[in-house]
């Protein structure tokens, strides 16, 4: 999830003394340094054997490269070593746990990664004759029946690269609809609570965004939105669960305005996680919606990605789902690819990406989706949910909530008034979750509420590992009270670094390694 | 279920310190008429079922490596040392989020600068991001760039771009207020794009090696381009050509994207991928997606941070360069470390290697009767001219065994004129034993 707006600090960190002694080689123990590829590689290294071919006569015309490339290579040991130290730098769920509020960071199960590396999964090519990818297609076709179920959607399109892909393709969908219908609707209704991808999704293809304002306690009031209607709506992005782990209790009433204006219910799935096994979206009025299978079907973050977000559509986009997609035909699956395979009433706007979308997270999905079962799926959403208000309820007598402490459903948000008077804001007190050894919740956002934490710790978190990190932000809050203001401002002390200087790196973009002058090398040899 | 770690008791014992009776009390936002109550779905399965069932799909399908193979058309089939994949399945790096707390994700952080440096040396690029979706919607992303760069909206399509890139922009540029002039496929790599480009064009889009294989000199069409004030965006799919020919940076390219699963990732039936995004600095302001750049902690040392976030969605929301949020980070890691087992040395080999074994097998075939080959230039891949329909044909192939390459027709259907044409390509995974079972096949259905 993003970070920044209201509350932020925005100067640097106060120069910071170590108190830990100085060593030869700047590394502490298990914390190795680690140089930079193009400080250690050379360029008559290579790491993979290769044989030179026999001489040929090239066929490149006069576009043979001139210049060398300048990529420096390393052994396979050196390689080895480079990435490991690297690993070695980083939090990572499978090493404790990482409570981003709507970044869902579940268990990785590793059977998902085996699947995906089966020889007719990983080692397929996108465009093999269909006849040779039956199983691939059927992969396919058994995903989307998951997604259907699970929603009560009408149908589904798979392609999207990620949940902002999604966004564009349940949104271009939309405008589909509303030019087949002969209309011009230019304005997106989008809450101020919602994830910063609504808004960019909306204005990338043109559509004016108009904000709800927020109920007290961040759900969005029917009112609010029927005194926005007009004919010029085209649709309204809301998040259900909403971004402040809230159930929108009216979005059924909502749904029906939007439909009564003529405009559909787009709505961000990054939440899904809360209601799996437990409501339907489709019964609640949405259009489309957009899954991220990297949260709630828990294929791997990967330090940013890659993600999946396929999109399910109602009866009224179904038509309009991009090419390519799956029909289900009665002797098995069909990969419908472009538009001489349409039949009558299939008017795909488009399509989203080369290719038919992120297989190898199809895969791992649905391994998750088959290991859990229905039951599983339904008891997973009871147990995220249920772990939220655990932490909402060891934390409620030390901790804010912007809205006064209510039953949450997945995550739990809290603001910054507990630490009026301490002098120590959220980033400081988010720091210093890192010398405890927690990846800190998510900070700043939602923007609707003052220095945010928005705490997500999903199903896969045990009743021990829970009441450790509850005792642990109980410990932190009472010592914020108590005035230990060097423990948050110096926070973190103990990570791989101290806190960066982000204001440092914006003002004189430094964003690929440069060879230094040769006299700072020769001083550096000296 | 093995993944999810409360006894009975435990849940009880919670629930008694939230201070609710049941489960059910903490979904009661949830309007009781629409709670669901069990899914039509199956119950939950162990391992051995979940692989079972999915090794049953997987056998299914044909897999690259067990067959001579030759198709490509914009993903390549090569061969990715057992490093790579090792590496990035360490935990730190697989089960990692985006890097927002830089202290502890300096090993992502650091690798992104990494890639970052080597994709823009590849390119001949000052600048280059963090990585995309994959190659496609990393060329609709160059020309929404463009067109906020240079205030116009008319993109003009090389007919060498790959068919289903040029649907991608088609799609969604118009929604974005552009006007899109796709020329018509060029399986010949002989059109006059210089013809379309005037006052009112924002960018140019080429692709080289071109769909069809062709080596396109970009040079001439950055400098027209650059005469009336639009950009030239250049496009590749297969990563390993730029260790052999001259990369885009060097011809006048102002953006450079393309595809880099070459390096590093499997084929996946088509994702995930990694795109790569480079341009030249003074445009960085206007670049989407993620960046990384260095900068010092508070003791003074090196490290790494992502950068520049005042043109992204959760800064600038309706107002950001792009959507995009989620990238291709593990994708990209894979790609880094296959470059860096490489380097220098083992990425012109690596292309010698291709452009030999293209070189030899397009010999081959087009020395069977009534077969022509379309390309002057190219560098692992080429179009041939079969005497007959190309996807009959490559049908036909497949009952021999062998996977033949590309049919035009699979990605331009319903234009006759181009049904008998063929996109072959030949990696480094090709044996010589590999090309002549393809000839000879080919030969018998030809006969």
């Amino acid at each position: 999830m993003s970070m920044n707006a209201k509350g932020r600090p925005t100067v640097a960190a106060t120069a910071a003394t170590s108190a830990i002694p100085d060593t030869f080689t700047g590394n502490r123990a298990l914390q190795i340094e680690e140089a930079l590829l193009f400080e250690v590689g050379r360029h008559d290294v290579t790491g993979v054997d290769l044989d030179e071919p026999a001489d040929f006569a090239p066929r490149l015309g006069k576009l043979a490269r001139k210049q060398p490339i300048d990529l420096p290579g390393l052994s396979e040991p050196e390689t080895m070593r480079h990435y490991v130290r690297l690993s070695q730098k980083n939090y990572a769920i499978d090493s404790g746990l990482y409570p981003l509020g709507s970044c869902t960071m579940k268990h990785n199960p590793r059977l998902n990664e085996k699947v995906a590396r089966l020889p007719g999964i990983g080692d397929v090519h996108p465009l093999q004759p269909l006849s040779t990818v039956k199983g691939a297609v059927e992969l396919m076709a058994e995903l989307g029946r998951w997604l259907i179920e699970m929603t009560g959607m009408k149908a589904v399109a798979l392609s999207p690269k990620a949940g902002a892909h999604g966004e564009l393709c349940g949104m271009m969908a939309i405008k589909a609809a509303i030019a087949a219908k002969g209309e011009t609707r230019n304005i997106v209704l989008v809450p101020e609570s919602a994830h910063g991808t609504n808004p960019a999704t909306a204005a990338l293809i043109g559509f004016k965004v108009v904000t709800v304002p927020a109920r007290p306690d961040g759900t969005v009031a029917p009112e609010a939105v029927k005194a926005l209607l007009s004919p010029d709506v085209a649709a309204i992005m809301l998040t259900n669960p909403n971004t402040c782990g809230l159930f929108e209790r009216d979005v059924v009433e909502i749904a029906a305005a939007i439909h009564a204006a003529g405009a559909y219910f787009y709505c961000d799935g990054a939440n899904f996680n809360a209601i799996v096994g437990k409501a339907k979206v489709g019964e609640l009025g949405v259009d489309a919606m957009h899954i991220n299978l990297h949260k709630t079907f828990s294929t791997p973050h990967g330090g940013g990605g890659p993600g999946a977000g396929p999109v399910v559509l109602s009866e009224r986009l179904a038509a309009f789902a991009p090419l390519p997609f799956v029909r289900v035909e009665a002797d098995g699956p069909v990969l419908v690819e472009s538009e001489e395979a349409l039949l009558p009433g299939e008017t795909p706007f488009g399509r989203m990406t080369a290719f038919h979308g992120q297989m190898g997270m199809f895969v791992r999905a649905l391994s998750y989706m088959l290991s859990h079962g229905s039951d599983g799926l339904q008891q997973a959403s009871e147990d995220a949910v249920l772990n939220a208000n655990y932490v909402r309820a060891g934390l409620r007598d030390l901790m804010s909530q912007p809205s006064g402490d209510r039953t949450c459903m997945h995550e739990v948000l809290f603001d910054d008034t507990f630490l009026e008077g301490t002098g120590v804001t959220t980033l400081d007190f988010a720091k210093a979750m890192i010398d405890e050894g927690y990846h800190p919740m998510t900070m700043y956002f939602p923007l609707v509420v003052h220095g945010a934490m928005l705490i997500e710790p999903t199903e896969s978190e045990s009743k021990a590992s829970l009441d450790l990190f509850i005792a642990t932000l109980r410990d932190l809050v009472m010592k914020a009270k108590a005035g230990d203001l060097e423990r948050f401002q110096q926070a973190p002390r103990f990570a791989p670094r101290r806190r960066l200087d982000e204001t440092r790196a914006a003002r004189a973009p430094k964003l690929k390694w440069e060879k230094p002058e040769p006299w700072v090398e020769a001083a550096a040899a000296e | 279920m093995r993944y999810l770690p409360h006894s009975e008791a435990d849940r009880q014992a919670m629930l008694a310190a939230i201070g609710v009776g049941s489960i059910d009390d903490l979904f009661a936002d949830i309007p009781s008429d629409l709670r669901v109550h069990g899914l039509d779905l199956p119950r939950a399965a162990g391992e051995i079922s979940v692989e079972r069932t999915l090794g049953r799909l997987s056998a299914e399908n044909i897999a690259a490596s067990s067959v001579p193979f030759f198709v490509g058309a914009g993903a390549y089939k090569h061969h990715v040392p057992a490093t790579v994949d090792h590496l990035i399945q360490r935990s730190e790096f697989l089960t990692s989020y985006t890097p927002y707390q830089p202290e502890i994700t300096q090993g992502t952080l650091q690798y992104l600068f990494e890639f970052q440096t080597q994709v823009a040396h590849l390119t001949g690029m000052e600048v280059a991001n963090a990585s995309m979706y994959d190659g496609s919607t990393a060329t609709v992303e160059a020309v929404l760039m463009a067109h906020r760069i240079t205030k116009r909206s008319k993109a003009v399509l090389s007919g060498g771009l790959h068919p289903q890139y040029r649907a991608v922009v088609e799609s969604l540029s118009p929604m974005a207020g552009d006007t899109v002039d796709a020329l018509p496929a060029d399986p010949t790599g002989t059109e006059d794009i210089l013809a379309s480009i005037d006052a009112d064009t924002s960018c140019v889009v080429v692709q080289s090696p071109s769909v069809y294989g062709h080596l396109i000199d970009l040079a001439p069409i950055a400098a027209k381009a650059h005469e009336v004030g639009a950009l030239l965006i250049a496009v590749f799919t297969e990563v390993v050509s730029l260790g052999l020919v001259e990369p885009p940076g060097a011809q006048g390219a102002d953006i450079v994207v393309g595809e880099g699963q070459s390096i590093g990732n499997a084929l996946s039936f088509g994702g995930p991928y990694v795109g790569l995004f480079a341009t030249r600095l003074k445009y960085v302001r206007q670049m989407p997606g993620r960046l990384c750049g260095e900068t010092v902690d508070a003791e003074g040392r090196r490290g790494f941070v992502l950068t520049l976030s005042t043109r992204e969605q959760h800064i600038r929301r309706d107002k950001a360069t792009s959507n995009i949020c989620t990238n291709s980070g593990l994708c990209a890691l894979a790609f880094t470390i296959h470059m860096t087992l490489l380097g220098e040395k083992g990425l012109a080999r690596l292309a010698r290697i291709n452009h030999a074994n293209a070189v030899k097998l397009a010999e081959s075939l087009s020395a069977l009767p009534g077969l022509t080959l379309l390309n002057d230039s190219f560098f692992n891949e080429f179009t041939i001219r079969l005497p007959g329909d190309a996807a009959d044909i490559v049908e036909k192939l497949v009952a021999k065994g062998v996977l033949a390459g590309v049919p035009v027709s699979r990605l331009e259907p319903g234009k006759s004129e181009l049904a008998d044409l063929l996109i072959v390509a030949s990696t480094e995974v090709n044996t010589d034993e590999d090309r002549a079972a393809f000839v000879a096949a080919l030969s018998e259905v030809l006969a």
